[in-house]
């Protein structure tokens, strides 16, 4: 993505804010904040949850009028009475989760409540095809316009938004965190669209907790801290420690502080796990100690094989043993009792009862051990939550408060505090950090390093890449419902993860010394590249009990050929 | 199953940044803290009563008193089971019409020549079977237990039409008969059996809902099932359970009932699903699950009867009576609602127009 130079200062923003105030009660979200966008340029707008970010878009949105300070449009004061007097204004806001009516098609949703009329109030359908049409080349991609916006994927439900956006003319395009819910090549399909946009003249404001992302995609930067502004400049001249240093307002130390651990016996295993139409033949381990994640794409399996694992779902065919002992398929309640814990991807829906309060939370999973004579004694549960919510410095006013009050990252910390109240053995995480502020995700980071050094065998799915090679000790990479490649710590990184994920790579994931006496050499596609150089001494110690099948790479288009030589 | 409707999510947003509070109930953080709706509708009794004590001659004797809490019996019955399924996010509108069959084949039993200590056990068993089925419908078969029980509602009340037919059976024998009317009350005060069976069970209902592991698991299955189930809580069988025990409970009353009148019929406690829900939602248990107090639902039961007994000593026809006690129930689910959204508009006008903004797609 080509980096322009930053928009000239000569001419006036297209969107500024001037000394703008907002409280909340007693909560000051936003004091005395500047903002510049320009005509042309991609803004970024970086921040702690909690920082003001929210605020300050919902106020370029029109959603909330500011307490003090002005919003000026084209140099000139305005004020939005609700947001669809900024949208007449020419700002679309794209939001993280997108709000499309599933049962309209994509061409409906575009140009709901205002689609071109024929004689009688007829709705012209032809024309409202033809526009959407229309949009979606000028986006460059390819949705037909009578699709059902129901099974959609996030980014392709985002690309209507954004057409949507476009159908009213938009010149300020903010985005709140679109990337969260998406897969590597949906993001790059999507900031092609952005840098289109932008390339057209469009002034779009970026927000996303992937610092990454922000240097590929932004000239500039704003950052906020406490409601507060901390710095507007270019990105030219910074490094991503820079940019965290201003978000935090301290050293956050190593970002991902991996602990060398020695890893211990088998704590997890898992044997040629199979649900019909999801994933196939899964088969690994985790040792004590150890801290394994599950790589992929979104769709590829991953949630699916660590729900099944934990009994969530059933599984058609397979087993799990935890310390040796098989688990009885398809009852979290039995997982729970064998010492598993499931810290689920979806926060809001599965790992939290939004409404119930903070110990009611983290109570949950230890029913059985707060009671006395059946009765839950109320000190016990209270003591579980205020011992936990101290081990994990979590934020809150009172025990009694519903978690819905708080942070997404205390959120999870409730959640992750309920899992390891219940001092299990293998700790499976689904997206430990995905929404979460850059703070809080570098204490996740470190609990669960000092976890796996205290013994805990944890599985983690992620779809962040630099989360995934900067804590596991062995990356598993699944490919359309397959284990496609293992891939031990040293030998991780990015190249190498994307294309397991993608189908693409055919590697074995073995090291080379482990495959010495070569059995009938499996036939290796066409086009594999060469192995990976591998220091001898650098091994991962061998996996024992592993099927040598599972290890096999697929077929050059990722098809998943027949097993040969699985154990 | 309750992601609230984002119309209703009308809450002053959290120190910034956070997700959006869920708004619905933020009335509780308000002035709205102190308005606990089962602490109001227990006032409420406490104001009806003493209404009635200054207004109608004879409300206050301890023999209509009796008479009040005995007509209120059943109801009271049918309202713990229903108070728990509801908190769990279910509903059984079955259980009068077991009650209709309970009561139809105690009569068919006793015209055919049983005992009746025979016949209360296989009455159970029967109850025990009928909520059995329900909860296999909902936790097995996986439909929502609204269709189920409005199914078994009318498959209960023909069960009882085929056993009994439009036949009445009278002449319980006497010694049960006593028990269950107002004229025996337990020793020294005015409570009549029927009326202290239903205390005990109530504590201990609000024991299993408040104290126990149970209600914990209770609540929030009503809230937030798949959280629940994800944290390990048997969510089938919890539900299966509660049907089973409310049909049993229903199958009990029907028992009472037959007694308390004396009149064994097929069409008995015809309609009282209704007000046992409206009992219920009265006493502010929120129909959406996850939500509510026993107590409350206790002096929802109490208001409706105490409400009844007013009226009637009034000379107010029945229809009236129902439409009273319809108008209160739309009162008591409007209130607490009106009370949340008055509340956050206080607090922030604009983020109502921000959620519904959100649900309708920001399109106008």
């Amino acid at each position: 993505m080509s980096r322009t130079a930053p928009a000239g200062a000569d001419r006036a923003p297209v969107l500024a804010l001037r000394e703008v105030n907002k409280s909340f009660g007693s909560v000051r979200a936003l004091r005395g904040v500047h903002l510049d966008l320009y005509a042309g340029e991609t803004h970024a707008l970086a921040g702690e949850n909690g920082a003001g970010k929210s605020t300050l878009i919902k106020i370029l949105a029109g959603v909330h009028t500011p307490d003090g300070g002005t919003v000026l449009l084209d140099g000139s004061p305005a004020v939005f009475h609700g947001p669809a007097a900024a949208r007449d204004a020419g700002i679309a806001v794209i939001y993280q989760e997108p709000t499309l009516f599933g049962d309209l098609s994509i061409a409906e949703n575009i140009f709901m409540g205002r689609q071109p009329r024929r004689f009688m109030g007829r709705i012209d359908h032809t024309a409202v095809r033809e526009a959407t049409a229309a949009l979606m080349d000028r986006l460059g991609v390819d949705l037909h316009p009578d699709r059902a916006a129901r099974g959609l994927s996030i980014a392709d439900q985002q690309i209507v938004e954004i057409a949507k956006a476009l159908s009213f003319d938009a010149r300020v395009l903010i985005m709140d965190e679109p990337t969260a819910a998406l897969t590597g090549s949906e993001t790059a399909r999507l900031f092609a669209v952005v840098e289109a946009l932008r390339a057209e003249g469009a002034a779009v404001l970026f927000i996303s907790h992937r610092l990454g992302e922000i240097f590929e995609l932004c000239t500039r930067v704003t950052t906020l801290r406490d409601g507060r502004l901390v710095a507007s400049e270019s990105l030219a001249g910074l490094t991503e420690d820079d940019l965290v240093r201003r978000m935090v307002g301290r050293e956050l130390g190593e970002l991902y502080p991996k602990q060398e651990t020695r890893t211990g016996e088998v704590a997890l295993t898992v044997h040629r796990l199979t649900r019909e139409g999801v994933f196939r033949d899964i088969s690994f381990e985790v040792h004590k100690g150890e801290i394994v994640a599950l790589a992929g794409l979104v769709g590829a399996g991953r949630s699916e094989v660590a729900q099944a694992v934990f009994g969530v779902d059933r599984p058609d065919a397979g087993e799990v043993r935890v310390a040796g002992k098989a688990l009885r398929p398809g009852s979290p309640t039995a997982a729970m009792g064998a010492g598993l814990a499931l810290v689920p991807e979806d926060r809001r829906q599965r790992g939290l009862v939004m409404e119930a309060s903070i110990e009611r939370n983290i109570g949950l999973t230890g029913l059985g051990s707060l009671g006395r004579g059946g009765l839950v004694r109320r000190a016990a549960e209270r003591a579980r939550a205020g011992d936990w919510g101290l081990k994990l410095r979590l934020k809150y006013d009172r025990l009694s408060d519903s978690v819905s009050v708080l942070s997404g990252g205390n959120q999870q910390k409730v959640v992750l505090a309920k899992w390891l109240a219940t001092r299990p053995t293998v700790l499976i995480v689904d997206e430990p950090t995905r929404g979460i502020d850059v703070g809080t995700k570098a204490e996740v980071h470190r609990l669960l390093t000092s976890l796996a050094a205290e013994g805990l065998a944890i599985l983690m799915v992620s779809s962040d890449l630099p989360e995934v090679l900067g804590m596991a000790d062995r990356v598993l990479v699944m490919h359309e419902g397959r284990l496609v490649s293992e891939i031990p710590r040293d030998r991780a990184d990015e190249e190498t993860v994307m294309a397991a994920a993608t189908g693409r790579a055919h590697q074995p994931a073995a090291p080379a010394g482990q495959l010495q006496p070569q059995p009938p050499e499996v036939p290796h596609p066409p086009g594999r590249p060469p192995g990976p150089q591998q220091s001898p001494g650098s091994q991962q110690p061998p996996e024992p009990g592993r099927p040598p099948g599972s290890q096999q790479p697929p077929g050059p288009e990722g098809s998943p050929g027949p097993k040969g030589g699985a154990a | 199953m309750n992601a609230p409707p984002a119309t209703r999510a009308a809450a002053p947003e959290p120190p910034a940044g956070g997700p959006p509070v869920e708004g619905h109930r933020e009335a509780r953080r308000g002035p709205g803290r102190f308005l606990r709706w089962d602490a109001a509708v227990g006032a409420l009794l406490v104001a009806a009563f003493l209404v009635g004590t200054g207004t109608t001659e004879g409300f206050s004797d301890t023999a209509n008193l009796s008479a009040a809490l005995n007509d209120t019996a059943e109801i009271a019955l049918l309202a713990l089971p229903m108070t728990l399924l509801v908190v769990a996010g279910q509903v059984d509108l079955s259980v009068a019409s077991m009650l209709g069959l309970s009561s139809a084949l105690a009569g068919a039993l006793w015209d055919a020549g049983w005992t009746f200590e025979t016949i209360v056990p296989v009455c159970l068993v029967v109850g025990l079977l009928g909520g059995l089925l329900n909860g296999w419908l909902v936790t097995r078969v996986g439909l929502p237990s609204l269709a189920v029980t409005i199914g078994t509602l009318t498959l209960y009340r023909g069960l009882a039409s085929v056993v009994l037919g439009n036949k009445a059976v009278a002449d319980f024998p006497e010694t049960y008969a006593r028990w269950a009317s107002n004229t025996e009350t337990v020793p020294g005060t005015f409570v009549p059996y029927p009326l202290a069976l239903f205390a005990v069970l109530a504590v201990c209902a609000a024991l299993a809902l408040h104290c126990t592991g149970f209600g914990r698991a209770l609540f929030a299955v009503g809230a937030q099932e798949d959280a629940a189930y994800f944290a390990g809580v048997r969510v089938k069988r919890l539900k299966l359970i509660l049907f089973a025990v409310s049909g049993f409970v229903a199958s009990f009353a029907g028992i009472v009932y037959t007694l308390r009148y004396g009149s064994a019929r097929a069409d008995n406690g015809l309609g009282l699903e209704l007000t046992v829900v409206a009992a219920v939602l009265l006493g502010g248990i929120d129909f959406d699950g996850g939500k509510g107090t026993l107590g409350g639902a206790v002096a929802g039961v109490l208001l409706i009867g105490v409400l009844n007994n007013l009226l009637t000593l009034n000379d107010v026809s029945h229809e009236i009576q129902v439409i009273v006690t319809g108008a209160l129930l739309i009162v008591s689910v409007l209130t607490p609602r009106a009370i949340a959204v008055l509340t956050a508009r206080k607090h922030r006008r604009t983020a109502i127009s921000e959620a519904t903004d959100t649900a309708l797609g920001k399109a106008p």
